[in-house]
């Protein structure tokens, strides 16, 4: 049997069980998402699934890619051509019905083809050229990002049931279930009473103590928690199910820990308030269930998933979502396409076959009719019919603010600076612009804020950043050019803000001391303007000193002493540089 | 066909479900914006509604599923009506639900040449695109925050015109597109522009209900219709039968509501105690009130439903500091308290 032994947390025996929940129910569960570089773990996997299933299950591999043209079906060009009717070709979706899509590097997806699948494995068809096909497939996912904020769509993490991550999972020679075990918990499954009301109680509580918000969760949950129940031949759900359910579906969801001050008020258990007074003790037993179930959760996350940990990965996913929209491809010709125009082909150009198709295709009897009886071409082209793509690409910048929280910053010019931030933060929102947040005091630079549209969160980190401490100025300039190079190399403008006094006293080794400090600070400047990123220094210090402007030079950054820090004056300073717009 | 979910089954959220009953009741509002997390019953609640919403008589044929008597002589030259003499045959249709994915194109949305018949037959032909598909129905869009914005321009545009115009690859057509545009989206993932926002008739916040028996519920009913979709679902056919006759019903009497004059002034005193630019937050306004009003079969618009239909329809229209966490619902609150409970 490959469900966990309670207590002892064996991620491989859970990866396999997920396997089989699936086999088990594909209709309810949809699938999962594997988190993983290519290797034996993920084949292992893939293997053990597909033995499970049975044996003409169709399984379809689909390259992140996709056009829609494959994946939902559509016009089949060449075969429409030849024949000299419209030949309709069956999209990969629906080829799959009744069995398997397995997404590859589901993290390069793009937001629009994660939408589609999206959308027919909620409906469980695709609409085609003339009628709908079914499509009820189950979709692995399969994640091969390295950085923790290449993830696949979030519409489908959404979507599918389970999302493993088998990175550090050792394989493990373990029992296989028989194609004969799978069928016997299907025919159970069909069979089993529906769950109590405790149960459903149970789920939602600990969901609710994760912060896990989406009813979708919910009902994986409890999908899951009545396949391993068939599995195990109950009849009705058990705790060691929904703890296993519960570490597959709510662990990966889990945004915090539940230890913590939840953000949204958990909802006391004797919310219920239309139960019997009488029922104190059925109550108790409920909260101990719940309990359990959030153990399990808790004993599936990872030791260093501390709560702020949580915190920063659930914001990091918002952010990674949040920029799918924008990605373009990353070419020579990116930017949004503007449709098509009849135009020569030059080299650097993209022709729009399909424009040019249909630019071409009402002259074509004429044509035919002119044309010599020799030519067999079956489409007659003209250079007239030429379409080639265009491309408008939207100029977004991102600036980058590198706030001093350190002492030497003194601390009542901090409210100060997070007021001149705030401005700036309007002030982006009108220009559309992004907006990160780097704060530096102490021993180290932290990212307070990934690049952002979302002034919610701006000003929430923001409100919470802490003064004091030393000034550890070299690593907020390293961090600032990082960001401001990956920012450079997702096609937006950036421009860094530093507003520091510029005494740093933290060198590149972490030691303290002025001398060394400020002669790191100047090599580290020296990288910004080798970059040619684009900087404004804005020095608050009382009184106007030479190594704040020598250091600023040396970046190449504008220079602007503004010791009385005010906001609007900040918020001047950065538009004046601020990258121009189109 | 899939069983769907019912309307009336739906646990919670009155503030969406009641708006798009007002926007069933009078298309001509100007769309629901739905703002709130996923798994919050949004893309259920919209596909419930056309599911509940009574058949529609269309003109048989039409690839445009026109009205026969609304549309008459305004539907294509293609259009059997204009062809037929006399009697134009018709046809009972549901309601068209249309899905706008993120990517797609504009000639998917609007409609582009028809490749088929241009390669087939040499014909230079119109195939229509999904804003014909919508026609008189749904169109509804996850994630409105992230499609692109000129995408989103052109739907409003079209929603609040009532007609697809297009001019493009030498086709020149112009065709009937109402519909009730349906946008969701969640604000931590980049906010929508304040003008697009403005062109929503409707704007409602949903939010994952904090009561662990709301949830409960949530779950238990959507399992139980997982499990057998057709005992479900016609167990609550009675209850959105209801609903429907009351739609229906509403339908036919919105004209006939009357408004008095004293809750015009109770409209524009409130836009401008609490300073909403420009005239469409009153309008809305009354329209809401209005359609609320026949919802509940009520002959004359009064105060209390120009109060509940107060916050969807002006909410996303006040200016509001960008860094302001309080939104603007609280405002509204507090302006309709001094006004009515004074």
């Amino acid at each position: 049997m490959s469900v966990a032994a309670p207590g002892r947390y064996d991620p491989w025996a859970d990866a396999l069980s997920a396997a089989a929940l699936l086999a088990i129910d594909p209709d309810g569960l949809k699938g999962a998402i594997l988190r993983t570089l290519p290797g034996p773990a993920r084949d292992a996997w893939l293997a053990a699934f597909k033995a499970m299933l049975p044996a003409a299950t169709p399984m379809r591999r689909a390259p992140a890619h996709i056009d829609d043209e494959r994946l939902l079906g559509g016009l089949d060009l060449a075969a429409t051509l030849s024949a000299g009717r419209p030949v309709a070709s069956r999209g990969l979706l629906s080829e799959s019905d009744g069995g398997v899509v397995v997404l590859a590097m589901a993290e390069r997806c793009s937001a629009a083809t994660g939408a589609r699948i999206a959308m027919a494995l909620d409906a469980g068809e695709v609409a085609g050229r003339d009628d709908r096909h079914a499509a009820r497939f189950m979709l692995i996912a399969l994640e091969e990002g390295v950085e923790p904020d290449e993830r696949a769509p979030d519409v489908l993490a959404e979507r599918l049931a389970f999302a493993l991550d088998l990175g550090s999972v050792r394989v493990s020679a373990t029992a296989m279930l028989t194609q004969a075990q799978i069928a016997t918990a299907r025919a159970d499954l069909a069979r089993m009473r529906p769950a109590d009301e405790r149960t459903i109680e149970s789920i939602c509580t600990a969901a609710g103590a994760f912060g896990v918000v989406s009813a979708r969760a919910a009902l994986f949950t409890l999908r899951a928690a009545r396949a391993a129940a068939a599995l195990s031949g109950r009849g009705a759900v058990a705790d060691e199910d929904l703890a296993l359910a519960a570490r597959l579906v709510l662990a990966p969801r889990a945004r915090f820990a539940p230890s913590e001050q939840t953000p949204e008020p958990a909802p006391p258990p004797e919310q219920s308030a239309d139960e019997d007074a009488g029922s104190a003790e059925q109550t108790e037993a409920d909260a101990a269930a719940a309990d359990r179930v959030v153990d399990a959760v808790q004993s599936a996350l990872p030791a260093e998933f501390l709560a702020q940990f949580l915190e920063a990965r659930a914001e990091r996913r918002v952010e990674a979502r949040a920029r799918g929209a924008g990605a373009a491809a990353k070419s020579a010709k990116r930017g949004r396409p503007l449709g098509a125009r009849a135009g020569t082909l030059r080299s650097g150009e993209r022709l729009d076959l399909v424009a040019t198709l249909r630019a071409a295709a009402p002259w074509q009897p004429l044509r035919r009719r002119e044309a010599t009886a020799a030519s067999a071409a079956l489409v007659l082209v003209r250079r007239g019919d030429f379409r080639i793509r265009r491309f408008v690409q939207r100029l977004e910048s991102t600036i980058i603010v590198v706030v001093d929280a350190s002492g030497s910053a003194a601390l009542q010019r901090l409210a100060e600076a997070k007021g001149a931030v705030e401005t700036l933060l309007a002030d982006a929102y009108v220009t559309r612009a992004r907006v990160a947040l780097i704060a530096f005091r102490d021993v180290s630079a932290e990212m307070l804020l990934p690049p952002t549209r979302s002034l919610s969160r701006a000003k929430r980190a923001l409100a919470e950043l802490p003064g004091g401490g030393s000034t550890p100025l070299v690593a907020a300039i390293d961090a600032a050019s990082v960001l401001a190079q990956s920012e450079r190399a997702k096609g937006r403008t950036p421009l860094i803000v530093f507003l520091t006094d510029g005494r740093g006293n933290v060198g590149r080794d972490g030691a303290t001391g002025r001398a060394q400090a400020e002669a790191d600070a100047l090599v580290s400047a020296r990288g910004v303007r080798a970059a040619n990123l684009a900087a404004v220094f804005i020095d608050t210090s009382p009184r106007m000193r030479p190594g704040a402007s020598a250091l600023a030079a040396e970046m190449g950054a504008a220079y602007a002493p503004l010791p009385f820090v005010e906001a609007s004056a900040v918020a001047n300073v950065v538009r004046a540089n601020a990258p121009a717009r189109r | 066909m899939r069983a769907v979910f019912p309307f009336s089954a739906i646990v919670g959220q009155d503030d969406m479900k009641r708006a798009l009953l007002i926007a069933a009741v009078d298309p001509g509002i100007g769309g629901v914006m739905v703002f709130g997390d996923r798994g919050t019953g949004k893309s259920t609640a919209v596909r419930a509604l056309a599911a509940l919403l009574p058949q529609m008589r269309a003109t048989k044929g039409c690839v445009y599923h026109c009205d026969p008597d609304a549309d008459a002589g305004a539907c294509t030259d293609d259009c059997p009506s204009r062809a037929a003499k006399g009697a134009v045959k018709t046809e009972l249709l549901p309601t068209p639900v249309v899905d706008l994915p993120l990517g797609a194109t504009e000639d998917r949305v609007v409609g582009a040449l028809d490749l088929e018949q241009a390669l087939t037959r040499g014909e230079k032909r119109f195939e229509p695109g999904l804003l014909a598909k919508a026609h008189r129905g749904f169109l509804y869009i996850d994630e409105v925050n992230l499609l692109e914005d000129h995408l989103v321009d052109l739907l409003l545009d079209v929603a609040a015109s009532g007609e697809n115009v297009v001019e493009r690859e030498g086709l020149s057509v112009r065709h009937p597109a109402r519909f009730v545009l349906i946008g969701s989206g969640n604000p931590e993932e980049g906010e929508l522009r304040p003008q697009l926002l403005d062109r929503f008739g409707l704007s409602v916040d949903v939010k994952t209900p904090t009561v662990l028996a709301d949830r409960v519920a949530v779950v238990r009913q959507r399992d139980a219709f997982d499990r057998d979709p057709k005992v479900f679902v016609s167990a609550w056919t009675k209850k959105d039968g209801e609903v429907r006759e009351r739609i229906v019903k509403a339908r036919a009497s919105r004209g006939d509501v009357s408004l008095p004059d004293e809750v015009v002034e109770c409209a524009s005193a409130l836009c401008m105690k609490i300073g909403s630019d420009g005239l469409r937050g009153e309008l809305t306004l009354i329209r809401a009130a209005r359609a609320a009003a026949a919802l509940e079969g009520a002959e004359t618009v009064t105060t209390a439903h120009l109060r509940a239909v107060a916050i969807p329809s002006l909410q996303h229209r006040l200016r509001r500091n960008p860094l302001d966490d309080v939104g603007s619902a609280p405002r509204i609150e507090r302006a309709l308290a001094e006004m009515f409970d004074a």
